[in-house]
């Protein structure tokens, strides 16, 4: 039985599909706030084991709050070269679900396909995040996001100059 | 055009350009191949990555797939990774430790010192086949190390890996001499790619002149880490000339140096730390050497296509040129070994690594939207056909905000397709 504390899926569902709309709209600000104070954002290299620490091996993205933030604040600037003007991007979410919930944590896995159209050209990113959510005064935040590659290697994308 | 047309150089009017077709045109793509890739020293992997008999990874060195292995033996071999049989790739995993391998096709079978040691249905061979030096993997020709870094050469009658390594050991030295016995990979690989020609990135690599036009960004979060924005005033570097086309780039930086450097943004917990291997550097090797490693950056280029970046962080990258207008990028990043148990300096290493480098870092992505946005200006070649490297040329410096190192660079280039092989482009 659900208490009014334990999310439905389909808030989860709202909120993941929120915060990519967020990003397609290059919304970043706003995305930025749905962290809570203390977060992290990774992306581990497609060839690591996903959940070994970013202390110790080696990730494409391992941003905690500071980084996250100057992240954004690079990605609002013309001179972020690499996403000036900004790629048109869509996003696909799906397979949402609540994987598990421990103390104030819900563990959110979700799939994901993200299109990145820049010079003529197309990219696919795809794989899963997977996000470690908690509510704070009501509302869900995000205190971890991890977006597991699914491929073998950026290649041919070679870059990852958006969040994933 | 003829390939010793590609470069124009007039010394009275201090010009130095590179035609465009030298990073668009198939033919001399392939000449490359045959006059550059298949004639040089050619970076294979990493001792460290191999530290156990029977340890291997599989790499893809110059458009062929290669085990670099070692043997029940201890010794390094490295091998074509191609069925002597039928031809099939046999090996398929990135890494990992074997006494044999075996062909899932009709399942010859070798062990890791490439020997032919099993036959399925041997009993209708001819005797002596199973020794027959061609049915065994065959060994690439040569095969050496410097300072943990392992090479190949695809020619038997090449020069010595230290001959060809000519003036680069003296830098290899100094940064190899960062650790007390002997450097190791950490971490991890990141692997990716540029719509780009490879030799767009063995240029950028050693140009210092783009660092602030291109990645102000990068400045900006290293500004916000420490409290202000790093400055390069007063700050000098030299390029120099290491013979076979190999360069450098010795230089201060306003940055931190996860060896011995440190900077405010890293917090106080690893002062220490870093303070203490300062002062190992300086028993070891006086304080006039110490000050070196410990102090100054380094962006090397290995000629063809091995990068080694000294700095913000310690770091190989190895391109594999797949087409005229595309590369592979290959990178790795390297430690001291004794510096593995040091959680808060591993974490540094890292941390700087990929603030700076790779797909998802504040400078790297701005590199390749830089080479790719020249690929495409190249398709433009016939109107506007060629590139710039003349700074630096009158005033006959070899600052590091100068060119002179592309233009060593690029006429090693020439010179070595004019000597080893025959090609109108």
């Amino acid at each position: 039985m659900s208490t009014p504390e334990t999310p439905s899926r389909a808030e989860i569902e709202d909120f993941i599909f929120h915060e990519a709309e967020l990003l397609d709209a290059w919304n970043l600000t706003e995305w930025r706030a749905l962290f809570t104070e203390e977060c992290r954002y990774l992306v581990p290299t497609p060839s690591a084991d996903p959940y070994a620490s970013p202390d110790s091996t080696l990730h494409i993205i391992a941003d905690d709050a500071f980084l996250l933030t100057e992240r954004v604040k690079r990605l609002g600037k013309r001179t972020a070269h690499a996403e000036f003007p900004h790629s048109k991007t869509q996003r696909l979410v799906s397979n949402v679900r609540i994987a598990a919930s421990s103390g104030d944590e819900i563990h959110v896995r979700s799939v994901f396909a993200t299109f990145r159209s820049r010079h003529g050209r197309v990219d696919t990113y795809y794989g899963r995040h997977e996000h470690i959510l908690v509510r704070e005064a009501g509302a869900l935040k995000i205190r971890q996001k991890r977006s597991i590659l699914g491929m073998e290697a950026l290649r041919p994308q070679g870059s990852l100059s958006i969040i994933v | 055009m003829d390939i010793s047309e590609i470069i124009s150089i007039d010394t009275d009017r201090s010009r130095f350009k590179v035609h465009r077709s030298g990073y668009v045109n198939p033919d001399l793509f392939a000449a490359e191949r045959d006059a550059i890739f298949n004639k040089s020293w050619l970076y294979v992997g990493h001792e460290s990555e191999i530290a156990t008999a029977g340890d291997f990874v599989t790499r893809r060195v110059a458009g062929r797939d290669l085990v670099l292995a070692r043997d029940s033996q201890g010794a390094v071999r490295c091998f074509h990774n191609v069925c002597p049989h039928r031809g099939a790739k046999i090996v398929r995993e990135k890494s990992g430790n074997a006494r044999s391998f075996t062909c899932i096709y009709h399942a010859w079978k070798f062990s890791n010192a490439g020997k032919l040691i099993g036959l399925n249905g041997p009993e209708t061979y001819p005797p002596g086949f199973r020794q027959d030096p061609q049915h065994q993997l065959q060994p690439v020709p040569l095969l050496d190390a410097y300072r943990g870094l392992i090479f190949i050469n695809y020619d038997s009658g090449a020069v010595s890996l230290t001959e060809y390594l000519a003036g680069a050991k003296e830098y290899l030295d100094l940064i190899m001499d960062q650790a007390q016995e002997r450097m190791v990979l950490i971490g991890g690989v990141q692997e990716y790619a540029m719509r780009a020609n490879w030799k767009l990135l063995a240029e950028n690599a050693v140009d210092v002149f783009h660092l602030q036009p291109l990645h102000p960004t990068y400045f900006d979060m290293i500004g916000a880490l420490s409290g202000s924005t790093p400055s390069f005033k007063g700050l000098t570097g030299e390029a120099h000339y290491l013979g076979n086309g190999h360069t450098v780039v010795e230089m201060d930086t306003p940055a931190g140096r996860p060896i011995a450097k440190w900077m405010p943004g890293w917090g106080e917990e690893s002062k220490a730390s870093i303070e203490r291997v300062y002062a190992d550097l300086v028993r070891r090797f006086g304080e006039e050497r110490a000050f070196r490693i410990a102090n100054r950056n380094r962006n090397l280029v290995l000629f063809p296509n091995l990068v080694i970046n000294d700095h913000i962080s310690l770091t190989i990258r190895c391109t594999e040129p797949v087409a005229p207008d595309a590369m592979d990028v290959t990178v790795w990043g390297l430690a001291p070994e004794e510096e593995a148990g040091n959680e808060v300096a591993v974490k540094r290493r890292l941390t700087s690594f990929i603030e700076f480098l790779g797909p998802g870092g504040f400078a790297t992505p701005d590199d390749i939207e830089a080479l790719e946005l020249c690929q495409k200006g190249f398709a433009s070649l016939q109107g506007a056909p060629w590139n710039d490297f003349s700074k630096g040329m009158a005033s006959n410096t070899t600052s590091w905000m100068d060119e002179g190192q592309m233009r060593y660079f690029w006429v090693e280039w020439r010179d070595r397709l004019l000597r080893n092989c025959e090609v109108a482009a």
